[in-house]
């Protein structure tokens, strides 16, 4: 068997403006979640800087014309992480960025959980877990029969891949050879009940992918260049699909909040958050 | 043209030829090309083909991101299973997310037969009827197969539509159209009506036949669309006869009989009685014999229509 390749890291001249950003996406979900008081925060952390890698340094889109038939598609699997993904879209200019101050709320387009009827550059419903691998599928044989050079994202959170519908999904894409998919594990090894280890055990995960047919990459998922590295390889990748485990800290970022299981769905108190926001730079 | 004709036969014949006129059709099944005979469309068009395998949540979802990339996705295996199995993937991604995804699943019924309880889908409709922005359909012949497969290649948003083993008597001819939320009256009547649902309109069409000897004039209705619900036409079926017996090879509750309660319920109440499955699974055995076990053949549609006509 094949050993899971680890990411070649990458001189990325964008690095300091990459960082700045997840920095400042960091503190909006921080000021959401204070503001909406519920909602998940641990896996919006975790994700943050896989977004802003996606976003701002490889995906094809145009914010101000969301439908676009050529854009590069991404599907949030893990929907609970929607706040990340909504301060990711904000600051595109996929929407005005006072609407962050309404997620949850009555009336808002920014939803508990992703809903691609309320909010302009949301593919699909999710937050329903294990179902978006099997929609990214269904975008990237759409794709390859409509000649477009898109490629298809979906983020999948770790906890989440213990859905059985991502193992269905994960042999139907190394089956209909999609190489034009690319999934990500946010692979921050909590969930809500405490260390995936304890609840159910995922490893071995990469030998798993693997033995799915799919061409697996490993890589650490706050780091900039090397997930941009590991993207462009999963782009140079023929004939299967791509995985990359982004080994992940749930609630990166914030040291109260980084690796602990208790905040995958609470929000900061009034001392968290302005502790937070100091960690985090706020001016 | 044999007299009778299968609905799960009549689909698979419109798909192939639908796959002709619109090349953004897709299908998928889910190993059971054969049985929900989508085989005709993947020998056609092998490369807009997809068996997802035994897998139809996976089957589900990936129609939902085949719908999302533009493409018309139909997605077929057995009611049972797509309905139940992958009933949470209908909801969350096709329903919720209004995608243009048409399940049409073969099955439906106690007509399936030998097979038993596990394969028969006595819930399907039910299942399908309470999800917002899903179309439920269940056509009563071959025409009116062939109509409903088409409107719905045409129809933008999601559709069920629930086919069956038996070959059925034809009665719609060739210039029948399938009209969104509306019912047909298949015979005038003045004294009752009954309103039946797939294979059950058949059973109707044949008690409205022993009425008439008994001097019992009794209307029957076709309603094929379970939502929208042509609540209109029951209400006027309510107040010009006054009494109305539903019958369905499906489960009392959820589907046609609750559909036609509700109305009257709450739009003009008549006396009504409900045939179908009161809290019970299916069995094996014979198709007729089934239905005659479940009380659903024309002479129980008859003895309940004697029934409610005592209660006007």
């Amino acid at each position: 068997m094949e050993t899971a390749e680890t990411a070649m890291p990458l001189a990325a001249p964008d690095l300091s403006r990459l960082q700045e950003i997840a920095r400042q996406v960091r503190l909006d979900i921080i000021e959401m979640l204070y503001r909406a008081g519920s909602g998940h925060l641990g896996g919006s952390l975790s994700a943050t800087d896989i977004l802003v890698a996606l976003f701002f340094a490889e995906m094809r889109a145009r914010p101000d014309d969301h439908c676009w038939p050529e854009r590069d598609r991404f599907i949030l699997s893990k929907g609970h992480g929607a706040p990340a993904l909504y301060a990711v879209l904000a600051r595109l200019g996929y929407f005005p960025r006072e609407e962050l101050a309404s997620l949850r709320q009555f009336g808002s387009i920014l939803q508990g959980h992703p809903d691609s009827g309320c909010t302009p550059g949301v593919e699909i419903p999710t937050g329903s877990l294990g179902q978006g691998l099997s929609i990214a599928n269904g975008l990237a044989l759409a794709t390859r029969l409509n000649h477009l050079p898109s490629r298809i994202y979906v983020l999948l959170g770790d906890g989440e891949i213990q859905e059985g519908q991502i193992w269905e999904a994960a042999m139907s894409a190394a089956h209909y050879r999609l190489d034009n998919l690319t999934a990500i594990v946010d692979r921050n090894r909590l969930q809500i009940d405490g260390r995936t280890a304890d609840v159910m055990s995922l490893e071995p995960l990469a030998r798993k992918w693997q033995a799915f047919g799919w061409h697996t990459l490993e890589t650490n998922g706050h780091d900039f260049p090397g997930l941009l590295a590991a993207l462009k390889a999963c782009r140079a990748s023929r004939g299967r699909p791509s995985v990359i485990i982004a080994h992940t800290v749930k609630g990166k970022g914030v040291s109260l909040f980084e690796d602990q299981a208790k905040y995958h769905g609470v929000v900061p108190n009034e001392e968290e958050y302005r502790q937070a926001l100091k960690e985090l730079g706020a001016s | 043209m044999s007299d009778k004709e299968s609905t799960r036969v009549e689909y698979g014949k419109t798909l192939a030829q639908l796959g002709k006129e619109h090349p953004d059709i897709v299908v998928l099944d889910a190993d059971l090309s054969g049985s929900t005979q989508t085989r005709h469309f993947a020998k056609a068009f092998p490369e807009r083909f997809f068996n997802m395998g035994i897998a139809e949540q996976d089957l589900m979802g990936t129609a939902a991101g085949l719908a999302l990339g533009g493409k018309i996705p139909f997605a077929s295996t057995f009611a049972m299973f797509a309905t139940g199995r992958a009933w949470e993937q209908i909801r969350q991604t096709i329903a919720y997310g209004n995608l243009n995804v048409k399940i049409v699943a073969s099955h439906g019924g106690v007509t399936v037969g030998e097979d038993g309880g596990s394969h028969q889908a006595v819930e399907d409709l039910a299942l399908m009827r309470i999800l917002p922005n899903m179309v439920v359909l269940a056509p009563a012949d071959g025409p009116e197969t062939r109509a409903m497969t088409r409107w719905a290649a045409a129809y933008q948003g999601p559709v069920y539509l629930r086919t069956g083993r038996l070959a059925l008597p034809v009665i719609h001819d060739d210039t029948y159209r399938f009209e969104l939320g509306r019912s047909s009256i298949l015979r005038p009547g003045r004294d009752l009506t009954l309103v039946g649902l797939g294979v059950m309109v058949h059973a109707c069409l044949q008690a409205a036949l022993v009425l008439a000897e008994e001097g019992i004039d009794a209307r029957v209705v076709n309603l094929s669309c379970l939502k929208p619900l042509d609540w209109e036409l029951l209400v006027d079926c309510a107040r010009e006869t006054g009494a109305l017996v539903t019958a369905e090879e499906h489960m009392v509750t959820g589907a046609l009989g609750s559909a036609v309660s509700e109305v009257l319920a709450e739009h003009f109440p008549a006396p009504l009685l409900r045939l179908g499955l009161r809290d019970t699974f299916g069995i094996s055995g014979a198709p007729e014999r089934l239905l005659q076990h479940y009380g659903l053949t024309a002479a129980d549609v008859a003895a309940a229509a004697r029934q409610v006509l005592a209660r006007k």
